[in-house]
């Protein structure tokens, strides 16, 4: 068993059905073509608990509890439970922070630019080239010899953060608490934030990706990074699995729709959905993985991981309070008239500025030998 | 030629594959590498039988040595 999660088969197995979870996530409520976005999930998450006052974006996510207490389990179970950190803890915030502000200028993270795309929104497409690209320039980084330093093995309690953490949000969330009369917990009316799948389900659905995704080292970012530094497909395929079956539900549960706009909670802006995500794909490959495998390293004990996702509340935080998250298009039926979204100029500008600083944090940790 | 010892300890992936390529374009075999997780083993052994080279792990407490050598 051991030795199928680590083969070919399994990697294309897991991605297989993490693929078609997604997209059945969105026949049972989530929103389209939200099956699963780590990056979306964080920021209805950080909104729910009043980070940020986004209305239409503020629920915890059932999924993100999933994918930890997945990880946390299997990794037990399978005596890879390993409380660590100490790897360069505050870059990996940065990290973090810029990875979501870039991925909520795009509206979406790798995860949910393959649900895009598997459900016909061809920004998906343009958002995948533009995560490619900023992984190329992580991977120019990883061959001139950067790196973030060793992680040390440390005591339990570093590891079961984001676990315990998790725990919390379960409470907050099944018990519906009120801080105050009119929250936070928030949970939104309208909007994504209000489209989800119920409880149990998602949160079952979020324990199977947790558990396989831990087993396999599925990773969206890992796949094109191996891809392109070591022509390794390996985890690529794992990825290709995914894009199928996702596809294949959405078909049979009738959510493809073809084309660039209007797509559901997406801007067709080109030019910020390619930049966002590379922005995005850059960050993910100096922190040595995608959002959801950032999640399944927490689940593991990795503190390090735990860091980096911290680092995306506070991004979606101040992605929403800052007004640099990206608007949707707005398609008006009657006229016909397609307003095209995208970020604002402080988004723009929050997208420019984080890649100052990140490829300032990629010179800065090279390595000389 | 003399072994080539790397110490992967505590790095995470693709750190590991990385120095263990390098190690393997180098060529000086047997390549003795140390790692501190599942995942950097499994990884780092992908590589080498990718590259045609036959890995003996040998679990040491928490640590695993790998063993790289020449078919």
């Amino acid at each position: 068993m051991k030795k199928f999660f680590a083969s070919f088969p399994g990697i294309i197995a897991a991605g297989g059905i993490i693929g078609a979870v997604a997209s059945y996530l969105v026949y049972m409520g989530n929103p389209l073509n939200m099956g699963i976005c780590v990056a979306c999930f964080t920021r209805d998450t950080a909104g729910a608990l009043g980070l940020h006052r986004a209305a239409v974006v503020q629920y915890i996510r059932p999924e993100l509890i999933g994918f930890v207490f997945g990880s946390l389990v299997s990794a037990l179970a399978f005596g890879e439970f390993r409380p660590r950190g100490g790897s360069a803890p505050v870059l990996r915030f940065v990290l973090g922070f810029f990875a979501m502000v870039g991925a909520l200028v795009f509206l979406g993270c790798p995860w949910r630019a393959l649900g895009r795309l598997a459900g016909g929104d061809l920004n998906g497409a343009t958002a995948i080239a533009g995560l490619a690209a900023g992984i190329a320039v992580g991977v120019w980084f990883l061959k001139n010899g950067y790196n973030l330093g060793r992680s040390t093995t440390s005591r339990p309690a570093a590891g079961w953060v984001m676990p315990i953490f998790m725990l919390l949000l379960l409470i907050l969330l099944a018990l519906e608490v009120k801080f105050t009369p009119d929250g936070p917990i928030f949970f939104s009316t309208t909007g994504p934030g209000s489209m989800h799948a119920p409880l149990l389900i998602s949160l079952g659905a979020g324990l199977l990706v947790g558990v396989l995704a831990q087993r396999t080292r599925f990773c969206t970012m890992g796949a094109l990074r191996d891809l392109i530094l070591l022509r390794d497909i390996h985890l690529l395929s794992g990825v290709i699995a995914f894009l199928v079956t996702a596809f294949a539900v959405n078909l049979i549960i009738g959510k493809f729709n073809l084309g660039f706009a209007p797509q559901p909670v997406s801007h067709s802006n080109h030019l910020w959905n390619f930049l966002g995500m590379a922005l995005s794909g850059l960050c993910f490959a100096l922190a040595g993985g995608c959002p959801g495998r950032q999640f399944f390293l927490s689940g593991e004990g990795d503190g390090d991981a735990s860091v980096f996702i911290f680092g995306m509340f506070m991004g979606a935080a101040f992605a929403h309070n800052l007004n640099l998250a990206g608007v949707p298009d707005k398609f008006d039926k009657a006229s016909q008239v397609l307003t095209v979204g995208g970020p604002s100029i402080w988004g723009q500008a929050a997208v420019l500025i984080g890649f100052a600083i990140v490829l300032a944090i990629g010179f800065s940790m090279r390595e000389r030998s | 030629m003399s072994a080539e010892t790397i110490d992967a300890r505590g790095l995470s992936c693709p750190q590991p594959v990385l120095l263990a390529k390098k190690a393997i374009d180098r060529g000086n075999f047997p390549i003795l590498v140390t790692v501190d997780s599942e995942t950097s083993r499994e990884n780092v052994t992908r590589l080498a039988t990718h590259a045609g080279l036959s890995v003996d792990v040998e679990k040491q407490g928490e640590l695993f040595l790998l063993r790289i050598e020449k078919k």
